[in-house]
Formats: C-alpha cells, sequence, structure tokens
C-alpha cells in the first residue's frame, strides 16, 4: 500500500516537472527579448554610421586619402581632413589626463591607503558629487571661470577659446572616474601583501607604492585608459570651450610648439564639429550631414578601441589573489 | 702562509645607531613630503568643485544696473501715494489696471485680456460685442472659460510692460556685497567710453538693485528673449517629460534584460555575446546616441515619432519622443548592469529555497530574488535617471529647440530641455545671459543633488537588511 503511493508521489512529480509551462515560457521570452534589445542597438549604431558615412565618401569632394591625411578641415572649401579635428581631440585629452592622472591616483592612494574612515567618509562623497555634475555646467565653468583665470595668468596670448581651459576642466571631469577604478584596483589587493611588507619593516609610503600599486597596476591601468576614452568622447565643455573652428595646419609651414601644439589657442574637437554641425536645422542628406556620421564612425572606433584596450590589459595582466 | 681576513660579525652588516637614525629620519621625511603631496592633489580636486559651485553661486545672485522706461514712483505718485513709503503692490486693483491700460497699446491689452480677464464683472479692453464673439467662436481663447487674474498677476504685469526694466549691466555676488562701489564706477565709466551703446539713457537714469537671478520666479516663468523676465519653466517641463519616457522605456526593458542575464541565461554564444555588447555600449560617447536618434528615431521612424501617424503630429520627428528615447537608449546599458548587481547581490540560499519549496524558477523570481533586489536596482536607477537629466549632446542632435516659450503639451511637442537651456545661454556673450545660465545650472544642480541624496538614503537604508 504504501509502495504503491510512493509510487504514485513520484508520477505526479515527474508530471508536474513535464507540464508545459506556457506563462513561465512567455515571461522568459520577453526578458530575453529585453536582453536582445541591446544588439538592436549596437545594430543600430553600426548602420547608421557605416550607412551615412559610406554616402560621405562616396560624395565627388570627398576621398579616403584625403580623409586620412590632409590636414586641412574646411567643409565650405570643400576639403575633408580629419587630422585638425584629431589634433583638437588629441590635445584636449593629453591636456586632460595630465591633470586627471596625477590627482586620480593620488587621491585613490590617499583614499585607500592612508585616510581614516573619517576623512575617508567626508571625500569619497566629495568624489561622487562631481560625478553628478553634468557635463554642460563644466562647460559652463570653463568659460566663466577657468578661460579667465587663464587669461590673467598667461596674459593675451591665450585666446578667448583655447584648449588648455578645456583640456583642464574635462581633467577635472575625469579625476573621479580614474579614483575611483583605481581605488577599486587597489581595494583588491589582499591585505596578507600588505601585512607582509610591513611586517619587513616597510613604511606605508613604501608599502603603497611598491607592494600595493605594482599588484593593483593593471586595474590602474585599464581605469586610465577608460577615463581616456571618456575625454576623448566628452562634448560639451570642449564644444562651450575650445572654439568652433578646426586648427587646421601645415607640417611644414606652421611652427609645431608655437601653433600646431600650442594650448592657449581653440581648437575644434571631432565632438565638438558633431554638436556644433548639428544644432540648428541640419537638413539631410547634405555633406555636412554626412560628414558628421563619418567622424562619429572615427570617434566610435577610437572609443571602442580604448575601451577594448582597458579590457585586454584587466583580462592579460591581472594578478589572480586567493 | 694564509691571510688572516678579519672575521666579520653578522653585526657589522647593520649600521650604527647614527647611521640608522639618519635613514630613518630620511624614509619618514620622505614618507612625511608624499603623504602632502597626495593630500594637496587630492585638496586639487575637492577644490576644483568648491570653485565650480562658488562660480555657480556667485553668478545667481548680484546687483544689476537697471534702466526703467517709467519709474514706479512716478506711477505711485501719480496716485497721491509717498512714493518713500509705499510701494507698487499698495496700489488697488482698479489703479494697476489704470497705469497698464494708460501704458500698453489696446491690441496687447486685447490679447492679455483675452488670455485671462481682469475683472469678473467687466472688460477693460474689448467690447462686450466683441467679447463674446470670440468666446462663441470655434475655438475661444483661454479667457472665455477662466477665472480673473489676481492682484499679484496683475502687479507682474505692469512691472514687465509698464515699467519695463532693462537690465544694462551685472555683477557677481561677492562683488556686490564687497565691493558695490566698483560695478557702479565700472557701469559709470562704460557711459563715458561708450556712448553709442547707451543712447536712449543717461547714468542718471541707471538704477542698482539687487536681483536673485535663481528664485522662484525664475524657475516658473517660460522662455523669454528679454533677459530681465526670462525663466526655465519651458525647459523644465522638457526636461521632466524627457525623464518619464527615458524611465518608461529603460526600467522595464533594463530590468527584464537584467534578470533574463542573471537567472535565465545560460552560458551559451548568444548570451555571452549579449553581455558583452552591454558593456561595450556602456563605454559608447553620448554624443553617438545622440547621433543614432538623429538617424534612426527622427528621420526614419519620423512618421511614429512626429505622431502624424496618430492623427495630428508635430511637422518634423524633432520631439520630446525622440528625444525621451534617445535619453533611454542611452541609459539603457547603465540601468542593465548596475540592475545585474543588485540581483547578482542576493544570496543563493533564497533562491535555493524558493527552488527547494516547488516553485518555479520565474515564481522564486518574483517572489524571492526581486523583492530583495529591488531597492539596489532602484538605487542604480535613480543614479542612471540622473545622468540622463544632465545629458546635453545628444539632445543637441536629435533637434533640441534652443528659444522655445510654449510649454510641452505631450510626447508629439517641439521642446528645449534644462541642460540645453543652459548651453544655449552659455554661447551668448552678454552678461546677463551668463548669470541666466549660472541660475539655470543651479536649478539643475539642485535637481539632481536631490535626486542623487534620495538614492544614497535607499542605498543606507536597505542594505543593512541585506547583510
Amino acid at each position: 500500500m504504501s509502495t504503491e503511493r510512493g509510487v504514485h508521489d513520484a508520477d505526479m512529480a515527474r508530471q508536474l516537472a513535464r507540464k508545459p509551462r506556457r506563462f513561465e515560457r512567455l515571461i522568459v521570452g520577453s526578458l530575453f527579448i529585453a536582453g536582445a534589445i541591446s544588439i538592436a542597438i549596437t545594430i543600430g549604431i553600426l548602420w547608421e554610421l557605416g550607412s551615412e558615412s559610406l554616402l560621405f565618401f562616396l560624395d565627388d569632394d570627398v576621398t579616403l586619402g584625403k580623409f586620412f591625411f590632409s590636414t586641412e578641415w574646411s567643409p565650405q572649401a570643400g576639403s575633408f581632413g580629419i587630422w585638425p579635428l584629431i589634433l583638437g581631440t588629441m590635445l584636449i585629452t593629453v591636456i586632460a589626463l595630465l591633470v586627471a592622472i596625477p590627482v586620480g591616483l593620488s587621491a585613490a592612494i590617499y583614499l585607500s591607503e592612508y585616510a581614516s574612515p573619517r576623512v575617508r567618509n567626508f571625500l569619497k562623497p566629495v568624489l561622487e558629487i562631481l560625478v553628478g555634475i553634468p557635463t554642460v555646467v563644466f562647460g559652463f565653468f570653463a568659460l566663466t571661470f577657468m578661460t579667465p583665470l587663464l587669461r590673467s595668468i598667461f596674459g593675451s596670448q591665450v585666446g578667448f577659446f583655447n584648449v588648455l581651459s578645456a583640456g583642464i576642466v574635462v581633467g577635472l571631469l575625469i579625476v573621479p572616474l580614474v579614483s575611483s577604478l583605481a581605488e577599486d584596483a587597489m581595494a583588491a589587493v589582499p591585505d596578507s601583501l600588505r601585512q607582509a611588507s610591513y611586517g619587513l619593516g616597510a613604511s606605508r609610503l613604501e608599502t603603497s607604492l611598491r607592494v600595493v600599486v605594482p599588484a593593483a597596476l593593471s586595474g590602474i591601468a585599464a581605469g586610465v585608459v577608460v577615463a581616456m576614452s571618456r575625454a576623448v568622447g566628452e562634448t560639451m565643455v570642449v564644444t562651450l570651450a575650445s572654439g568652433a573652428s578646426p586648427r587646421n595646419f601645415s607640417l611644414a609651414d606652421d611652427s609645431l610648439f608655437g601653433y600646431i601644439l600650442s594650448p592657449f589657442e581653440g581648437a575644434q574637437t571631432m565632438t565638438g564639429y558633431i554638436a556644433i554641425t548639428a544644432s540648428g536645422d541640419i537638413s539631410y542628406d547634405t555633406i555636412d550631414y554626412n560628414s558628421i556620421f563619418a567622424i562619429g564612425l572615427t570617434l566610435f572606433v577610437i572609443t571602442l578601441g580604448l575601451n577594448s584596450l582597458s579590457r585586454r590589459i584587466v583580462k592579460r595582466f591581472r594578478q589572480e589573489y586567493e | 702562509m694564509t691571510t688572516q681576513t678579519p672575521q666579520k660579525s653578522p653585526l657589522d652588516y647593520f649600521p650604527t645607531e647614527d647611521e640608522y637614525q639618519r635613514l630613518l629620519d630620511k624614509r619618514t621625511r620622505r614618507g612625511t613630503a608624499v603623504r602632502i603631496t597626495f593630500l594637496l592633489m587630492l585638496a586639487v580636486a575637492v577644490v576644483g568643485l568648491g570653485i565650480l559651485l562658488y562660480t555657480i553661486i556667485d553668478d545667481s545672485f548680484g546687483i544689476v544696473a537697471v534702466v526703467n522706461e517709467n519709474e514706479p514712483e512716478d506711477i505711485l505718485a501719480a496716485y497721491g501715494y509717498d512714493p518713500t513709503v509705499t510701494v507698487l503692490s499698495d496700489l488697488n486693483k482698479e489703479q494697476l489696471v489704470e497705469v497698464l491700460a494708460g501704458s500698453i497699446s489696446s491690441g496687447v491689452g486685447r490679447r492679455l485680456e483675452r488670455e485671462q480677464r481682469f475683472f469678473a464683472d467687466r472688460l477693460v479692453f474689448e467690447s462686450q460685442a466683441k467679447w463674446d464673439e470670440v468666446c462663441a467662436s470655434d475655438e475661444p481663447p483661454s479667457g472665455c472659460g477662466g477665472g480673473v487674474r489676481s492682484k499679484a498677476d496683475v502687479v507682474a504685469l505692469v512691472e514687465e510692460r509698464v515699467i519695463a526694466p532693462d537690465i544694462i549691466d551685472a555683477s557677481r555676488l561677492t562683488a556686490s556685497i564687497f565691493n558695490p562701489q566698483r560695478f557702479k564706477d565700472k557701469v559709470e565709466a562704460d557711459f563715458l567710453t561708450n556712448p553709442d551703446r547707451y543712447e536712449d539713457y543717461t547714468f542718471d537714469q541707471v538704477r542698482f538693485q539687487w536681483r536673485a537671478w535663481f528664485s522662484w520666479k525664475f524657475i516658473t516663468s517660460p522662455a523669454s528673449d528679454k533677459p530681465e523676465i526670462a525663466g526655465v519653466r519651458t525647459a523644465v517641463l522638457g526636461s521632466i517629460w524627457l525623464v518619464a519616457i527615458t524611465v518608461l522605456f529603460a526600467v522595464p526593458v533594463g530590468v527584464g534584460a537584467a534578470i533574463y542575464l542573471e537567472e535565465f541565461a545560460k552560458p551559451t554564444r548568444i548570451n555571452d555575446f549579449i553581455q558583452t555588447n552591454i558593456n561595450n555600449l556602456a563605454g559608447v560617447p553620448s554624443i553617438i546616441y545622440g547621433m543614432l536618434g538623429l538617424a534612426v528615431l527622427v528621420r526614419v521612424l519620423e512618421p511614429i515619432t512626429s505622431g502624424s501617424l496618430f492623427g495630428d503630429g508635430a511637422p518634423n520627428g524633432r520631439t520630446i519622443l525622440s528625444a525621451g528615447l534617445t535619453l533611454g537608449l542611452l541609459t539603457l546599458p547603465v540601468v542593465i548592469i548596475s540592475s545585474q548587481e543588485a540581483i547578482r547581490a542576493v544570496p543563493n540560499s533564497l533562491r535555493q529555497a524558493g527552488m527547494g519549496l516547488g516553485a518555479t524558477k520565474w515564481q522564486t523570481v518574483r517572489s524571492q530574488v526581486l523583492p530583495v533586489a529591488i531597492p539596489g536596482i532602484l538605487t542604480g536607477t535613480i543614479l542612471a535617471v540622473a545622468r540622463a537629466i544632465g545629458e546635453t549632446a545628444p539632445l543637441i542632435l536629435v533637434g533640441a529647440a534652443g528659444f522655445i516659450t510654449v510649454s510641452p503639451s505631450g510626447p508629439f511637442s517641439q521642446f528645449t530641455a534644462l541642460p540645453i537651456q543652459i548651453f544655449q545661454w552659455t554661447s551668448l556673450p552678454q552678461e546677463e545671459w551668463r548669470h541666466l545660465a549660472a541660475a539655470a545650472s543651479l536649478v539643475l544642480l539642485v535637481l539632481l543633488l536631490s535626486l542623487n541624496a534620495v538614492a544614497v538614503l535607499l542605498r543606507n537604508r536597505y542594505s543593512r537588511r541585506l547583510t
């Protein structure tokens, strides 16, 4: 009798497990679709950047060679060489990193290795507030504070629009990114390493610079690369503070430090060109309209490259601690 | 013969007491120096933030130099009041309307009256016959149905239309407090050196008065091409509409995707690809999303986003719907990633207990996992939405109009938004607009900081329960 009943229960369990659950499958199906929308977004981005860029390159005025090798970008005159825009982006990114790396790394080392919990609890929210401030407000700050400040320090050689002001403010903007990623990396270093170092008589400075930082180097490097990609893609600060004219140059005629790499003059960036060209009613299928997509594609490739570089750094050089 | 090398004692390898002290001092000094350098660097970031906030507040208040078309004193004196003890709002409503009627054209008066009447029992600018005719038409103006203008409303109208202040220069908060005379001298010097600019006025007409650019009136006034009366209502409403659409799109899709990836996805190729893809999307610059919005939502999907598919719509796809969806696409990866983290933090024992009781996978997720994960999901979502509110570049791309005075009325309206307004005002060269940009930034920052505070509170309140 009892065995019979046991068989019956097992049967039922098997039946229940096999019961088709349409509702459940519907739910899982729609959740999958939600996940797959991200693929649709990627396809959308690739399709739109690709197809409009193709139209751009099919234009009579444009050739691939000129796009990649000419150093003059003046759409009105029909010359489309991307280098002046890349130059602007590069200058601002370099200045931004010169600000953000020392400040961000110092902040990270201090917060992770030196600060008492009380100091940490005060300083971390400050950095978090910095993350929450919209970039257009940073742009306002660059234009109304940083540029006048630089002009009062360096005199009238500093243009009203200049890459130095934009670069410094972009640097301030990415400090929290550098510091939080670096701090995460240092927090992942196990305490036993620090204790071993202290046990050998090392000071706090020696422990943090010679033990913790090297152990966390891959994470720190990855953070810097991510910050760099963020600086390259930053739009509002550079649109407001760095001006709307590309820095066309000729390697043969222009002085390298006086003009081409000068931080005191304005230079339009890739993002700045896209934003300025698209503001106002831009008409479809004009060369201007198509050109922003070609610039966008270049920007997309650069940032994607930087982001995957950062992931590869982490993967390749990560130290596994138990 | 063997040379006897002196046996070195292990102690000889150690420095002498003096040397030891010297080296130790050196290490300590270096340690302190570097520690101070770290602190200084950190101070750069903190001071940078401080100066940024200071700049914005400094520009949001201060003394302005104003030239009035009509002086309020003259108006008061005309009604027999003593201008030294009374202010405009001491006049009664009849007198105020009379002042208004004496100063504006009858056309403007009729327009104002059609917007909202001045008195319930009589008409000021319109004849009764014409009024009845207008109100009987197919589209009667708002004045036909609504109530009457309040006295405060009439005072505001008199200030705007009769006194009609023109701000010719503005000073900052700290300068106004510590050195107001310098600003006055500067304006006076301007009059001497720049007579062309001020040919309609003399310096004696200039009044110096305090002005809070950031005020309740600033938040509730619509945009205007006159800095004296311009406000951010249009932009704030636009931002609210955008956030609503962003949340409606990004939260269900984002949380759904996170649940799928964390709870249901088996490690197949396609699921791995989705995960990598989401991580990549999170790093794409926001301006690229703007281009996606422009090319796909505004242009290709124009029949849907302009609303023409559903009857009457906007002339093109540059609508709130396009912009909101663009921000939604931009926010989606961030929402997914933060929701995934929240779901991952739910202890496995809960899932096992649910399944052990015979619940199906979805039942377990719905009744065990999600309730525990929701605070974390909410926190991440609020932070993502706060980021979306501040986004400017994608909105420029999808065609936020810079100058709009009509409040948005639905998803198919043209729109402007707070960050766009800040961008436009910052780009204008005159001093007054810069102060407006600062005040608008302050509005935006207050909004974002309160959202962030809510997120932090949520996190603190529920993090205890989880552990």
